[in-house]
């Protein structure tokens, strides 16, 4: 049995930044568990630019944006294990593991950080009607052959579903020569940023239809082609709007769903509009010590505020560690609620004493909105509003609280957020 | 000139052949598909039924019995994937409880053991998410759930082991009698035979009618599922059936062996034996019908859907025997439900019918006990340990979502009638059949394969013929 006082699981950007705000808090027992065969996870695939913005204030592709963070954790010296899968974690924090050279092996951990990440909604979850042949691919899958392994997965290329990977690869394969013909979306809007529907959908001439689905592959061996047809108001395609189009590869980018089945293993609750933990404002979940950060806690769309929360991770992991678990058991908690459009929060409960002088609450919307307030009202009274022109799923929203303001009201049970008209 | 051609590397097909090479015969299973259990075999409920359902005194009551009597000994010995989990058929309309009687009468009649008519109370014991319109249930102990991939497979493995040849990517064009026997023109070259076993699944009325002059009809009667994620497995414990009706069984709700949820199928008659397509009309229809017997079926767990031909006689009854009007060319058509339950007293009863028609002699080496694929997560830690110790490749996961290794989908490529497509990867290992659905561990997967078959990363389907996965390197075309 091998010890660490921290055990982080998965050395992705969440892992990566977490990893170095914990070991920049003074801790220096600290282990990374990543089951690829190089740090960085995702963003290694993610070739495009576009990362950073915020966090370095220029322009890094997804490999650039994970290096900064890998030498990092490198200078930190950080020890981390590749090619190792976590294939258990109990409530006690004793994680099981596993790799070529290390065999199967057990870590006793103080404390851990989950940073799985996410993985792709398949076609199933679709209920997409038709044949089962070659050329169906989640976006991601297809990303990984073009960009790491340099294979063409097709040459005629129809796109379901608006999630930022499948536009970022509706132009991937454009500029390799494939022909993209259409991206359709079941939503009345897209799941995507703005600025990627402009950036690889209009500078290409690629259609994007709102309110369409793919209602039948063809193709038994290969697909052949598929067919689209408009929804209405509740998703069901409208007779006599079928359109046929030949392609040989339909690409799917309908959304991502946080990895979390090691979290459910250990017990941790779990938020169903998220399909991640539930976690208060030390992004602790129900299990102390446990804490959650980056795509398997949510899933974001930019990695900057990955990295930003996962920080926030790393150094509240550090000095739960510190503490000795003594916080954990603090008294009442202020309750994060939502209504309306809002769908849910990020975290979900904040422990006034605990909480840093500013605290970032993520949360996404259900619907588009235009011209509006982003509201959070401290039990009944209004105390932060913030103008947005307009709101969408695609985007994710946040609200800054300040600690002093939480102060000033001793008694506040929950803080409600809105979405109103302005 | 072989002794015995086999058309057809389905459950039936293989089980034949794995039966009948306890003889010294030469033996040739020829499949159209690039791998065995590719039709009927591979999509269906792997359910071993009781045996209540078919009509009594005729051959699927008696195989069917028979089968499920089989199947645990044959699971050990061919080390395959079975459970007895038992199943109840639900009734919910008071005035039906009449035909839970029938059921039971039947069972009776067939052979079946044990079965009783639970009342609702019971039932909702048993299987505390029956909604509450359930009134009563047949409850029979003895049916069970059953890999089917691993069982043809396993069958498939045996039979190749005790000298059985396979011919998969060969597909029949042509029976023709000749002197002594049959020649079979294929498109991979005219092959002669002593006897021909009839097993084609939807195609077998097609081969039947090639030879003799009393014609059989087979209409692939076409089933959609739902497969659901294993977090969803657990909702029942038994397979749940509705009061079946003139399509059959209609739309039942079970785990699977490997505990996912299966929840279907519909029953439409088509002409196309090819047409596995699923449709939006029977997706809708199993997720609006699922909901009668078993409440709260978390469907937004669904992670694929597919669709299985029944190879539906006119009849509805199991051909098996050789062929009035053409000696020597054996059928085993219409099989379907309960072909697979059936599957393991099917092979015996070809196996006898050949073996006495060529008079064949026992092989004496014959060999019957085969080693399934290693799992390593049925290992005790230490076990485990050792074994990564000596075999890395047992310490690298490929498929995070089912747990498979590296060293699992080695062994799957090397067997015998080994893995050659991902298809065949996942059908042997599960690698690629959990929840991402083969996101991650395709480009993984296709390594290895090109890898261990020594071939192109573009020369990898996902199941044969024209299904490539990939068309060519980037930037080729610009």
């Amino acid at each position: 049995m091998l010890h660490y006082d921290l055990v982080i699981v998965g050395g992705g950007p969440a892992g990566l930044a977490a990893a170095a705000a914990a070991k920049k808090s003074g801790l220096e027992s600290i282990i990374i568990l990543e089951r690829d065969h190089e740090l960085g996870g995702i963003l290694n695939q993610c070739i495009h630019n576009g990362f950073g913005l915020h966090t370095f204030k220029e322009e890094l592709t997804g490999p650039e944006y994970a290096g900064r963070f890998i030498d990092e954790v490198t200078a930190l010296q950080i020890e981390y294990k590749l090619n190792t899968m976590v294939m258990d974690i109990t409530a006690d924090k004793k994680v099981t593991a596993m790799n070529r050279n290390d065999g199967l092996f057990e870590i006793q951990a103080k404390a851990i950080i989950l940073a799985m990440g996410c993985r792709e909604r398949p076609r199933g979850a679709l209920n997409i009607p038709g044949y089962r042949p070659a050329g169906i691919y989640s976006a991601g899958t297809a990303q990984r052959l073009v960009n790491i392994e340099g294979f063409m997965p097709g040459r005629e290329v129809v796109i379901l579903g608006s999630g930022d990977i499948g536009l970022i690869m509706a132009r991937r394969m454009t500029l390799e020569g494939a022909k993209v013909k259409v991206v359709a979306e079941l939503m009345p809007f897209s799941g995507g940023l703005k600025r990627n529907i402009v950036q690889c959908l209009d500078d290409f001439g690629i259609p994007l239809k709102l309110s369409h689905t793919v209602v039948d592959i063809e193709g038994k061996e290969r697909v052949e082609g598929i067919t689209l047809a408009e929804v209405d108001q509740t998703g069901r395609p409208i007779p006599g709007t079928e359109e046929h189009y030949t392609c040989d590869t339909l690409l799917l980018s309908c959304g991502l769903i946080p990895e979390n089945e090691l979290s459910r293993g250990i017990g941790v609750d779990m938020e169903p509009v998220t399909n991640g933990p539930v976690v208060n404002e030390s992004l602790e979940t129900s299990v102390p010590g446990v804490f959650a950060c980056g795509n398997v806690l949510h899933v974001h769309d930019l990695v900057d505020f990955v990295s930003e929360e996962a920080a926030a991770a790393g150094k509240n992991a550090a000095r739960y560690i510190r503490e000795c678990g003594q916080t954990s058991d603090m008294g009442s908690a202020v309750k994060l609620c939502t209504e309306g459009i809002v769908r849910y929060t990020v975290p979900k409960t904040i422990h006034i004493e605990r909480m840093e002088d500013e605290l970032t609450v993520r949360f996404r919307v259900g619907a588009v909105q235009k011209n509006c307030y982003v509201s959070a009202y401290f039990d009944e009274e209004r105390v932060i509003k913030k103008r947005r022109p307009v709101v969408a799923p695609g985007e994710m929203e946040e609200v800054k609280l300040k600690k002093e303001m939480l102060l000033k009201y001793p008694d506040l049970k929950k803080i409600t957020f809105r979405v109103e008209e302005a | 000139m072989y002794d015995i051609m086999i058309i057809g590397g389905g459950a039936a097909g293989c089980a034949a052949a794995r039966e009948l090479s306890r003889y010294k015969a030469d033996i040739c299973v020829v499949e159209k598909e690039e791998d065995v259990c590719a039709g009927t075999s591979k999509a269906n409920s792997a359910i071993v039924h009781a045996g209540y359902d078919a009509e009594p005194g005729s051959l699927m009551a008696k195989l069917n019995v028979k089968g499920n009597e089989m199947m645990e000994a044959m699971s050990k010995e061919l080390d395959f994937d079975f459970k007895r989990i038992g199943s109840m058929v639900v009734c919910v309309h008071e005035e039906d409880i009449g035909k839970l009687e029938e059921l039971l009468e039947r069972g009776k009649k067939n052979g079946v053991k044990d079965m009783r008519i639970l009342n609702a109370e019971e039932a909702h014991a048993l299987e505390p998410n029956l909604t509450e319109q359930v009134v009563a249930a047949l409850y029979a102990p003895t049916a069970g759930i059953v890999c089917p991939f691993g069982m043809t497979i396993a069958y498939a493995e045996n039979a190749a082991v005790n000298g059985v040849e396979f011919k998969l990517n060969t597909k029949v064009e042509k029976i023709e009698k000749i002197e002594g026997g049959y020649a079979l023109t294929t498109d991979q070259g005219v092959f002669e035979t002593k006897v021909v076993i009839n097993a084609a699944g939807v195609y077998a009325d097609y081969f039947h009618n090639m030879v003799s002059g009393e014609k059989i009809h087979i209409t692939p009667r076409r089933g959609d599922y739902c497969l659901l994620d294993k977090t969803a497995g657990g909702h029942v414990s038994h397979t749940i059936f509705p009061l079946p009706d003139r399509f059959g069984k209609g739309v039942l709700v079970t785990p699977t062996i490997h505990g996912n949820l299966l929840v279907g199928p519909t029953a439409i008659d088509i002409e196309d034996k090819e047409a596995t397509a699923t449709t939006r009309e029977g997706l809708d229809f199993l997720i609006s019908k699922a909901g009668e017997a078993v409440s709260d079926i978390p469907m937004r767990q669904v992670i694929t859907s597919f669709a299985g031909l029944r190879a539906h006689e006119d009849h509805h009854e199991f051909i098996i025997g050789e062929v009035k009007d053409a000696k020597g060319f054996v059928d085993v058509a219409g099989i379907e439900s309960p072909g697979l339950s059936s599957a393991p007293a099917i092979g015996v009863m070809v196996s006898q019918i050949v073996s006495k028609m060529l008079d064949l002699s026992e092989n004496p080496d014959f060999i019957p006990v085969r080693r399934g694929i290693l799992n390593p997560n049925k290992l005790s830690f230490e076990d485990r340990k050792a074994l990564i110790e000596a075999r890395p490749e047992y310490g690298n996961i490929i498929c995070r979502c089912e747990m498979i290794t590296e060293g699992e989908i080695i062994d799957a490529i090397h067997r015998p009638v080994g893995a050659r497509s991902l298809d065949g990867v996942k059908r042997r290992t599960r690698a690629g059949m959990g929840r991402c659905q083969a996101g991650f561990c395709s480009p993984r997967t296709m390594e290895i394969l090109a890898r261990e078959l020594h071939v192109r990363m573009a020369d990898i389907t996902k199941s044969g013929g024209h299904s490539k996965l990939i068309v060519g390197q980037i930037k080729d075309q610009l």
